[in-house]
């Protein structure tokens, strides 16, 4: 029966396995030689950029574990006609490339963008912010909705509705039920949704590249490297040190939760 | 009273939840729809009022059809990979529970883990000077494997957790059937649902996705992603509307597939033993 | 029908990998033809023995699995051809009832109508033939039950293996289905190894019943021999309930704290507890006909008879039963009469 692994294992070894222990050797090849590891931290440039990457997946993570809790608990408690179709909408976007969010932010939000136009009647003055961190807050936002929400409901669907029940026999309002029996409920399922969505939102590309400009975020850093400066080893060393915190985020979480679903933009 | 107070606050707070539930929806479609629109208009500065038009959809065929037919044959043949070692690999773990079992596991959720770039760049190290297959699609497919092949396991394996396996097998095993058999007959038709919500899963991400393939793409190995990136780097706002109408054309019929597959959760009730047998015909 | 088979066990012990010792080395000869229940409680080894000669599981070394007289431990259970029925039942959603009856044959290459004459012989034995083309999930546990004995025995088996087959079912069910497996196992004749952790079941269905306790033989032997002769205070106290009553061998008789019991000398002299079933006691009106005298302690009305508990001055109380319109009233002094032929007196 082991044999039927095999070819899995093999497709596996040469072209992950052995392909990320020579990113590695490749990361301490270049001029700094295994410095470069170090440089993330010791490097100005890049210290910011982690900084920057850092910040922009833990605002991230927070907001959207804030409207995907809300929206997610509400969709699944209420029947009501039409919910599916709300529910259809909010997972749609699972699948759409970093690239493709990035163009919407800028339908939005851009120099010709609906907001823009929207400001410029309403007060005068046209409000373009696309291009700015902020811009790309947006778009994290955007595609990490669709992946928590279903995380969410799953998870409340589990619900025991008898222990809120419990809550409000005890004289609980409304708020302190959420507080003290919802959310501690849901804390797994809201850990490894906020896991995933912090990984993906630092090892998000297409989103920044489309966006491009000013951001100065990791994967935008390691593109740079890569094909401008042609420093292929510092290019490895950032993106494994990029790898390998994703990995110890996501590891940590799934300690403190369970099982998880997971795609990448 | 009190109790008309409670019940007006419920509702308000029902409103309150529904008004916010809705405004994350528009959050999430307008910008959609308003690509769409872009893809259609004539001029989107002069916006609707300028008229509807197919021409930017035909400039986008004309230009970029290659890369609608690579993005395609990538998924599917990323479909077939994705299937030949998925399948075989969620069974053994299905029958499998140990330590070992789980390790496996581990390891093959790895590459959603790692950014995309990262696996890209890893794979161009090691592979890049292979010439004849760096210049491939199938460089990219194996990227693309990579990423999808855990959704595939995952989505089998939980099917085949649900049943009872072994059990199942050792009832086949008893009437003669050997190992062949047993997986033809009976483990691949119980897990139907797992491989048709697997393989869904598998092309919608195939076809979408960007990060590892931008790194492994060559100009003469573009995916629509890709294309589409270039395109809103060097073309008029239309045309890179309406390639993306296109992309919304082809991928979101799939998701719709797959929430319609995942809805379905009747539960299932053993009658009851007295209930009268039908009578036999005569 | 095929010539029944018959089945031994050699010396057949089972460790699993993690160490744990199931069963210790086993000895059994099933003659053809009978049906031999294997009867204890959950973790006992009747399960793992009768995965044993299934092919399920391989014995230690040493241990060998003959059918009729032929070596098959080194047989897998696709080549033995015996007929398993499963706790579970194990029949595959996949498949239509008649398709699930029918599979053994279509493994065996059968041909098509002889398949189909034979599913439909099977469907009319079982009573199940209106459910020929439903799927599994629209039965009910009794149906299910059916169709897994249904496809078992479709491929004529040289034997049948039963694992707990009524133990999902309620009650009432269990009582109607175990009279229709003892008659269809009259029927057929076919060597049969029945595991259960209910004695009613085993009583009724046993040639043969083998009681078993952790891992080792308890005793081997016909229901009646097993009910009235049990061989240690195990077995007695696994099948039906068992009175008991400590005392000393003195002056020809059994004195105890509540009487005397008539326990002849030829028995040994050094026991100082004796043993018998409840059908054994009954109430006596005069001193003179009396063994022991107790106090009502307890009355449960079971509609066909009434079961006394009395209290006789010992660890445990005494249970007899009586026809509800004789019953004493709780707390009313009886005097009690004990059969001699029913004393027992076991080791441990």
């Amino acid at each position: 029966m082991y044999l039927l692994i095999l070819p899995t294992a093999l497709f596996f070894g040469a072209f992950f396995v052995l392909p990320m222990a020579r990113l590695f050797m490749v990361g301490g090849s270049g001029s700094m030689g295994w410095g470069a590891y170090a440089a993330i931290l010791t490097d100005k440039n890049y210290f910011n950029a982690l900084l920057a990457t850092l910040g922009i997946a833990t605002a991230t993570t927070a907001l959207t574990l804030l409207i995907s809790g809300i929206t997610g608990v509400f969709l699944q408690r209420h029947k009501f006609p039409g919910n599916a179709a709300l529910v259809a909408m909010l997972t749609l976007p699972l699948a759409f490339p970093g690239v493709v969010i990035g163009f919407m932010v800028i339908m939005l939000a851009g120099r010709q963008g609906l907001i823009g136009q929207v400001t410029e009647w309403a007060t005068g003055e046209r409000v373009v912010f696309a291009y700015s961190m902020f811009g790309l807050f947006m778009g994290y936002v955007y595609f990490s909705i669709p992946r928590t929400i279903l995380t969410v409901m799953a998870a409340t669907e589990k619900l025991d509705p008898r222990l809120e029940e419990a809550a409000r026999s005890l004289g609980a309002p409304p708020w302190r039920v959420v507080v003290d029996v919802i959310v501690p409920a849901l804390k797994p399922a809201l850990i490894s949704a906020g896991a995933i969505c912090f990984a993906t939102a630092v090892g998000a590309f297409g989103t920044a590249f489309t966006l491009a400009t000013r951001i100065n975020v990791l994967p935008m850093v390691i593109y740079t490297e890569f094909t401008m400066s042609a420093n292929i080893a510092m290019a490895a060393a950032l993106s494994f040190t990029l790898g390998a915190i994703t990995w110890l985020v996501l590891a940590l979480a799934r300690n403190a939760a369970g099982s998880s679903v997971a795609a990448a933009g | 009273m009190h109790k008309m107070r409670k019940i007006r606050k419920i509702r308000k707070l029902f409103l309150l939840q529904l008004a916010f539930t809705l405004a994350v929806c528009a959050f999430l479609i307008v910008p959609v729809v308003l690509s769409m629109l872009a893809g259609l208009t004539v001029n989107y500065i002069a916006g609707l009022s300028s008229g509807l038009t197919l021409r930017w959809i035909f400039e986008v065929w004309d230009g970029y059809r290659d890369t609608i037919f690579r993005s395609v044959g990538i998924a599917l043949a990323c479909l077939v990979v994705t299937l030949l070692l998925g399948v075989p690999t969620a069974y053994v773990l299905a029958r499998t529970r140990n330590r070992a079992a789980r390790w496996i596991e581990e390891l093959l959720v790895l590459p959603i883990a790692m950014p995309g770039l990262a696996t890209a760049l890893a794979l161009i190290a090691s592979y890049g000077a292979l010439r004849g297959f760096r210049t491939s699609w199938g460089f990219i497919l194996v990227g693309h494997v990579l990423f999808t092949l855990p959704f595939m396991v995952r989505s089998v394996l939980a099917v085949l957790q649900s049943i009872d396996l072994k059990t199942l097998e050792e009832g086949a095993a008893s009437l003669g059937a050997g190992f062949g058999r047993r997986f033809f007959d009976i483990v691949l038709p119980n897990c139907r649902q797992g491989i048709l919500a697997g393989s869904l899963m598998v092309v919608t991400l195939s076809m979408g996705e960007f990060n590892m393939t931008w790194l492994l793409h060559t100009p003469l190995t573009k995916t629509l992603p890709v294309g589409l990136a270039d395109a809103y780097a060097s073309l008029r706002l239309e045309v890179g509307s309406a390639y993306t109408l296109i992309f919304f054309m082809m991928i979101v019929p799939l998701l719709m597939a797959m929430q319609t597959l995942a809805r379905p959760r009747t539960t299932k009730f053993i009658i009851a033993d007295d209930t009268p047998v039908p009578d036999a015909k005569p | 029908m095929t010539v029944p088979l018959s089945i031994q066990l050699q010396d057949c012990a089972k460790t699993f990998a993690d160490g744990t010792r199931v069963l210790e080395p086993l000895d059994v000869q099933i003659r053809a033809g009978e049906t031999l229940v294997l009867l204890g409680p959950s973790g006992c080894g009747k399960t793992t023995t009768l995965r044993l000669i299934a092919g399920l599981e391989q014995p230690d070394a040493g241990g060998k699995v003959l059918f009729d007289g032929v070596d098959v431990t080194q047989q897998s259970i696709e080549a033995r051809n015996v007929g398993m029925v499963f706790q579970s039942y194990a029949l595959f959603p996949n498949m239509s009832v008649a398709e699930n009856i029918g599979y053994g044959l279509r493994i065996r290459k059968l041909a098509a109508a002889a398949q189909r004459e034979r599913v439909s012989e099977m469907l009319e034995m079982m009573r199940i033939a209106p459910l020929a083309d439903r799927s599994i999930d629209q039965l009910s546990g009794g149906q299910r039950q059916r169709v897994a004995l249904a496809r078992a025995l479709a491929v004529r088996p040289r034997a049948l293996l039963l694992d707990e087959p009524l133990t999902a079912l309620d009650a009432r069910l269990r009582d109607t289905l175990r009279v229709e497996i003892n008659q269809l196992l009259r029927r057929l004749a076919i060597t049969t190894i029945y595991v259960t952790h209910d004695q009613a079941e085993a009583m009724a269905l046993g040639d043969r019943i083998i009681v078993m306790s952790h891992g080792r033989v308890a005793q081997m032997g016909t229901p009646h021999e097993i009910y009235h002769q049990p061989a240690n205070r195990y077995v007695a106290g696994f099948i039906g309930t068992m009175n008991r009553v400590q005392g000393e061998h003195r002056d020809g008789g059994f004195a105890c704290t509540a009487g005397r019991l008539r326990w002849s000398a030829a028995q040994a002299s050094a026991t100082t507890e004796l043993l018998f079933r409840p059908e054994d006691v009954t109430l006596v009106g005069s001193d003179a006909l009396a063994d022991l005298v107790g106090t009502v302690t307890a009355s449960l009305y079971l509609g066909d008879r009434t079961r006394l508990i009395i209290d006789v001055d010992q660890a445990q109380p005494l249970t007899m039963d009586c026809l509800a319109r004789n019953a004493p009233p709780v707390g009313q002094s009886v005097r009690l009469q004990v059969d001699p032929l029913g004393l027992l007196a076991l080791a441990a």
